[in-house]
């Protein structure tokens, strides 16, 4: 029980900050001049943050299908979402209907930080309807104070969100394949994002997965022959490599050749790596650098 | 028109909601498929974190943002509770911006 109550503590902490973001998007809306039942109504019926910020921006530039459009793209990551999330939600068609609605980035990195199907499903619930009712909240707290409620990235908002999503995925990286898998996409995502409109980077991270298409021998370390300390060192090069350093990428690949008397598909898998991770090379490199060192602690921490 | 966008946005993003939560039932999805599922949700979210994290629309996000991410992820890995990493990350950002960097 105490684990719930850490629980509830986490999702008030992030309903507080939801609150705080929601109010600057109807303080937004409204300086935009949008009239002030658009944001609220865009809170209760779309309920996603990122694409109501987009929508509300393009509505008022006057270009309503581009707003429709743009914002549909950046909510197509839901359909895997569902996808994942749909054992959570329940079988009974009630729970299927409002269960779906109330799916967020939030609610899914929560839920799947838990293992335990039961309290997974408590989470699930708890975190989807406690972050519609703090969004909602904080929606019609900024169409009443408009610029009153101050610049959400002032107080750092902006970098709130994403390290609570990296709190919340953390757990599930701890499994070296889908670490793997998770740092090529996002490799992907961040490369593709200055050339690409938004929503689609986000969804190019499922091409991470085709790194499961490298041979075994390199996606489960050294043959999955068990936890000797030599695989350690080249466990953590291999990750190091896959976020876009072609420094580390390449000293992996030695690592590899040296110790698994030189094998074809080891090197293969290296420069494959980089080869998926090149592109972001030139674009991404300070971004590649800040993950690396993520990405090698947590490998650290798999082995603790 | 206003209404019509709200509505026609709300309304397909549902649908993205929910056919995802219907197609798994009507799926046969092999095991295989059913173990590549968390992985994919795990690489969205991964991504829109990095995103999010680093950039700004097309440009990079700056300084602030990213140190505050990266004090906040440190955190996270050195397990460190939930509300410490959220705060940290916002404090590590709100307090860089206030030196007047960006």
């Amino acid at each position: 029980m105490s684990t719930f109550k850490r629980t509830l503590r986490d999702v008030g902490a992030l309903g507080a900050a939801m609150v705080a973001v929601g109010a600057s998007f109807g303080a937004i809306s409204i300086a935009y001049g949008l009239p002030t039942w658009a944001p609220i109504a865009m809170s209760t019926v779309v309920f996603a943050g990122g694409s109501q910020f987009l929508a509300a921006g393009l509505l008022a530039a006057g270009n309503p299908i581009a707003a429709v459009l743009a914002g549909l793209l950046l909510n197509a990551r839901h359909l895997p979402f569902g996808l994942t999330i749909a054992s959570t939600i329940g079988g009974r068609w009630r729970d299927r209907l409002v269960g779906s609605h109330i799916m967020t980035d939030e609610a899914v990195a929560f839920a799947l930080a838990e293992r335990d199907p039961v309290q997974r499903r408590r989470i699930y619930w708890l975190v989807g309807t406690t972050l519609f009712i703090t969004w909602n909240v904080g929606t019609i707290l900024g169409v009443l104070l408009g610029g009153a409620t101050g610049d959400p990235d002032a107080f750092g908002l902006d970098a709130a969100f994403p390290a609570a999503l990296i709190a919340l995925i953390l757990p599930s990286l701890r499994d070296r394949v889908t670490r793997l898998v998770a740092l090529a996409g996002a490799v992907i995502a961040v490369g593709l994002t200055p050339v690409l409109p938004a929503g689609l980077p986000v969804l190019c991270a499922l091409f991470g997965l085709l790194v499961l298409l490298f041979p075994r021998r390199f996606l489960h370390g050294r043959g999955g022959a068990g936890p000797e300390p030599a695989a350690s060192s080249a466990d953590a090069g291999a990750s190091t490599g896959s976020t876009g350093s072609s420094a580390a990428t390449g000293s992996s690949a030695v690592d590899d050749a040296g110790a698994v008397t030189s094998q074809a598909t080891a090197a293969s898998a290296a420069t494959g790596s980089s080869a998926a991770t090149g592109s972001s090379a030139a674009t991404g490199w300070s971004a590649a650098t800040g993950w690396s060192a993520v990405a090698g602690s947590s490998a650290e921490e798999t082995r603790c | 028109m206003l209404i019509a966008a709200i509505v026609a946005l709300g309304v397909g993003t549902y649908i993205i909601r929910l056919s995802g939560v219907l197609l798994r039932e009507r799926l046969e999805l092999s095991d295989s498929l059913q173990r590549v599922l968390p992985m994919a949700a795990a690489a969205l979210l991964t991504a829109l974190a990095a995103t999010a994290a680093l950039m700004a629309g097309s440009e990079f996000a700056g300084v602030a943002r990213p140190a505050g991410v990266l004090v906040g992820g440190l955190l996270a890995w050195r397990r460190a509770p939930f509300v410490v990493v959220v705060v940290a990350a916002a404090g590590v950002a709100a307090l860089l911006r206030l030196a007047g960097i960006p």
